[in-house]
C-alpha cells in the first residue's frame, strides 16, 4: 500500500519520459482512476455491467459546483455534498435497475443515465445551465464564504483552506484522496462483503439457497461504486470548476468501461492501469502531428522515413481512436483477463526463464519492460 | 419412530400448463431420519424439492417446516430456517477456491441473511475459517484447499457441494440425487461419508436412482408416480412391495 502511495505521488517524475508530466493529465489520470475503482467494485465483483455510471459522474460535478456557488470555494463540502448526491441517485436507479439481471439491468441504467442527459440539456436547464454548463459567476452568494471574508475582485478560485486546487496542488489532493479510496476498495476485496459479491457473481442462485438476500448486498455495491463516481465528478469541478451535461452522456460510461475491460476486470490495479493507457492515448497520442513523426523516424533514409511517417500516421493524431480500438480488440481477443493479466504471464514466464538460466537476461528484461506499459 | 415431523407437505399441487407435476401430495419427514424419495422419471420427485426450497411456489396447498408454514417464502429465508440442498448438478463458486467456496455458506450461517461488513479482512475471521476448515477435513478435500472449485472432477464437486451444507448446520438436508454420475469408487466413499452424517442424527431426505444407496442410508421410503406418493415403508417392505415394482421397476426383480 505504501509502495502504491510513492508510486502514484511520484507521478509527476516518471510520468516525464513519457511526456504526460503536467498536472492537468495527471489529475485525470487519478480522478477517472477514482471513477474506475469505483466502477470496478459494481463490475468485477459482481459482474453486473452498468451503462449509466456516467449520470453519477455528472450529478457530482452539478452538484460540486453547485456547492461552489452557494456555499463555500472550499472543495470539501463539494465533495461531500457530490457524493451524498450521487450515492441518493444511485439508490434510487439501482433499486430500478436491480429489478432485473444481465442485459436488461445494464439497458436499464443506460436508459436511466441517457435520461438524466437529455434533462439536464432541456427541463432541467435552470439547475444545469443547459448546454453552455454550470459556470461560477461573481454574483453567486456563497453564504459559507460571505461569513468569513467579503467578495473579493473578480471570480474566486476552487480552494482547500487556502490551497489553491488547480496545477500541482490540485493532483496531489487528488491523489490522496485516490489513495484513500483505492485503500477502501482494498478493504472490500479482502473483506466478506466482498467474497459474497464474487459469489453472486459466480452463481447468484446459489447464494439464494444458501441464505443470502442478494438485492441488499447489489444495491449496495450499486451505492457505493456510484458514490465513487459522484466523488469523481466532485473531483473534476473542483480542479475545474465547470460542470456540463456532455459529461452524462453514454460514451462516458463506455469510457470507464473500456477502462475497466482493458486493465483487467476485478483485479484491483488493472483498471487504473486502462485509466493510464486510455487517458494516455486520448490526451498525449491524439496530440502527436505528422512534423513529431518526421523527427522521431528522421535517423532514417528519406524514402523509409516517408513511408513510415505515411503508415504511422494512421495511428496517432487524429488516428488515436484506431490504435484504441486494436489494442482494445487485442486485449479482448487474446488477454481477456485485460492487461494486467499480460503483466503476470509475462512476469511467469521471465521468471521461470530467469530460474532456467541467467545467462542472457538484458534481452528479456526490454521485452518484460515494454508489456509493462 | 413417533416423533413430530419437521417437514409437513399437505396436499400440494404443482401443475405446469396441463401437466400435474405434484398431484395433492402429501408428505411428512419425521426427525432424525433419512427418508428416501424413489420414483421414475418424471413422477415429481425434483419438483418437489423445489417446492420445499422456495423455488417454487405451489398453486394450492401447504408446506410446514419445524412448524412454520415456509409456502411461498423466498429462498433465502426457508434456507436460513435451516433447509439446505444438495442439487443433482453442483452448484458451486467455480471460480473461487474450495475455501472462499465452503466460507460463504459458512457465512450465511454465522452472519445471517444480510450483514454488510466491508472493512474488517476476511482472514481475520477465525471463526469462519475454523468451521469451514472442519468440515472441509472431513470431507477429505484438504489438500485442494486453495484450487479453483470450478476445476475439479465432479465427484469432488459433490462433495464440495455437501460441505457447503453441511457447514450451515441445518436441520434438514435435501439431497437429489448425490450419487449420480459418479464412479464407483466415489459413490461409495459418498456413502460412507452420508452414513457418517447419519448418526449426527441430521433429519436429511434423498432422492435416489441408486438402489444400493437407498438400501443402505434410508429408513424410510416414499415411491412417488404420477406426482403423488404411491406407497411408503421401510425399505425391506417397499423392496417387496407390489405396487413398487409395477410402478417403478416395471416388475423386474431387484
Amino acid at each position: 500500500m505504501s509502495l502504491f502511495s510513492a508510486v502514484v505521488l511520484s507521478m509527476p517524475i516518471w510520468m516525464i519520459p513519457f511526456g504526460a508530466a503536467y498536472p492537468d493529465i495527471l489529475q485525470k489520470f487519478v480522478i477517472f482512476g477514482v471513477f474506475a475503482i469505483g466502477y470496478n467494485i459494481l463490475f468485477g465483483l459482481t459482474g453486473y455491467l452498468s451503462f449509466g455510471h456516467a449520470a453519477f459522474l455528472g450529478v457530482g460535478s452539478y452538484t460540486a459546483v453547485w456547492s461552489f456557488k452557494l456555499l463555500s470555494m472550499n472543495i470539501i463540502p463539494a465533495i461531500i455534498l457530490s457524493v451524498v448526491i450521487s450515492g441518493i441517485f444511485a439508490v434510487a436507479m439501482g433499486y430500478i435497475a436491480l429489478r432485473r439481471s444481465g442485459i436488461y439491468f445494464s439497458i436499464l441504467t443506460l436508459a436511466f443515465a441517457q435520461m438524466c442527459y437529455n434533462l439536464a440539456y432541456s427541463v432541467l436547464t435552470p439547475i444545469t445551465n443547459g448546454e453552455t454548463g454550470l459556470q461560477l459567476a461573481k454574483s453567486d452568494p456563497r453564504i459559507i464564504d460571505r461569513l468569513f471574508s467579503e467578495a473579493g475582485e473578480g471570480l474566486p478560485s476552487t480552494t482547500l483552506f487556502g490551497i489553491e486546487t488547480s496545477g500541482y496542488s490540485g493532483f496531489y489532493i487528488s491523489a490522496v484522496i485516490m489513495i484513500i479510496v483505492f485503500y477502501f476498495s482494498l478493504r472490500i476485496f479482502n473483506s466478506s462483503f466482498g467474497l459474497k459479491l464474487k459469489a453472486i457473481k459466480s452463481n447468484q442462485n446459489r447464494m439464494r439457497y444458501l441464505g443470502f438476500n442478494t438485492k441488499p448486498y447489489l444495491l449496495t455495491a450499486f451505492v457505493i461504486s456510484g458514490m465513487y463516481a459522484g466523488l469523481a465528478g466532485g473531483l473534476l469541478a473542483a480542479t475545474d470548476p465547470l460542470a456540463g451535461a456532455e459529461r452524462m452522456q453514454w460514451t462516458a460510461s463506455g469510457e470507464v468501461i473500456l477502462m475497466t475491460i482493458l486493465g483487467g476486470v476485478g483485479t484491483l490495479f488493472g483498471p487504473l492501469l486502462g485509466v493510464i493507457i486510455i487517458k494516455y492515448f486520448e490526451n498525449i497520442f491524439s496530440a502527436v502531428s505528422q512534423v513529431d513523426l518526421h523527427s522521431f523516424y528522421a535517423f532514417l533514409p528519406a524514402w523509409l522515413e516517408n513511408s513510415l511517417v505515411a503508415i504511422s500516421s494512421m495511428f496517432v493524431g487524429e488516428g488515436w481512436h484506431l490504435t484504441l480500438g486494436l489494442l482494445f480488440m487485442f486485449v479482448v481477443a487474446f488477454l481477456p483477463g485485460g492487461l494486467l493479466e499480460g503483466v503476470e504471464i509475462t512476469f511467469k514466464k521471465l521468471l521461470s526463464y530467469f530460474q532456467k538460466s541467467t545467462s542472457k537476461p538484458t534481452k528479456e528484461v526490454d521485452t518484460g519492460a515494454n508489456h509493462g506499459e | 419412530m413417533a416423533s413430530k415431523p419437521v417437514l409437513q407437505v399437505s396436499n400440494v399441487l404443482k401443475t405446469f400448463g396441463g401437466l400435474k407435476a405434484l398431484n395433492k401430495l402429501n408428505l411428512s419427514i419425521e426427525e432424525g431420519t433419512v427418508h428416501a424419495i424413489i420414483g421414475p422419471n418424471g413422477a415429481g420427485k425434483s419438483t418437489l424439492l423445489n417446492v420445499c426450497i422456495g423455488q417454487l411456489t405451489p398453486d394450492t396447498g401447504s408446506v410446514e417446516f419445524d412448524g412454520k408454514n415456509i409456502t411461498g417464502k423466498a429462498p433465502h429465508e426457508i434456507s436460513q430456517l435451516g433447509i439446505s440442498r444438495v442439487f443433482q448438478t453442483p452448484q458451486i463458486f467455480e471460480e473461487l477456491s474450495i475455501l472462499q467456496n465452503v466460507m460463504i455458506p459458512a457465512l450465511a450461517h454465522l452472519d445471517g441473511q444480510f450483514t454488510f461488513n466491508a472493512i474488517k479482512d476476511l482472514n481475520h475471521r477465525r471463526d469462519v475459517q475454523d468451521e469451514a476448515m472442519r468440515i472441509i477435513e472431513e470431507m477429505n478435500l484438504i489438500d485442494q484447499l486453495d484450487d479453483r472449485a470450478g476445476a475439479m472432477s465432479r465427484g469432488n464437486k459433490r462433495r464440495l457441494e455437501l460441505a457447503m451444507c453441511l457447514v450451515q448446520k441445518p436441520k434438514l438436508l435435501l439431497l437429489d440425487e448425490p450419487t449420480a454420475g459418479m464412479a464407483r469408487a466415489d459413490t461409495n466413499q459418498t456413502i460412507e461419508i452420508l452414513q457418517k452424517i447419519k448418526a449426527s442424527g441430521m433429519t436429511k431426505v434423498i432422492i435416489e436412482h441408486d438402489m444400493n444407496v437407498v438400501f443402505s442410508l434410508a429408513d424410510r421410503v416414499s415411491v412417488l408416480a404420477q406426482g403423488t406418493i404411491i406407497a411408503e415403508g421401510t425399505p425391506q417392505e417397499m423392496r417387496e412391495s407390489e405396487i413398487v415394482k409395477e410402478a417403478y421397476l416395471g416388475g423386474a426383480k431387484i
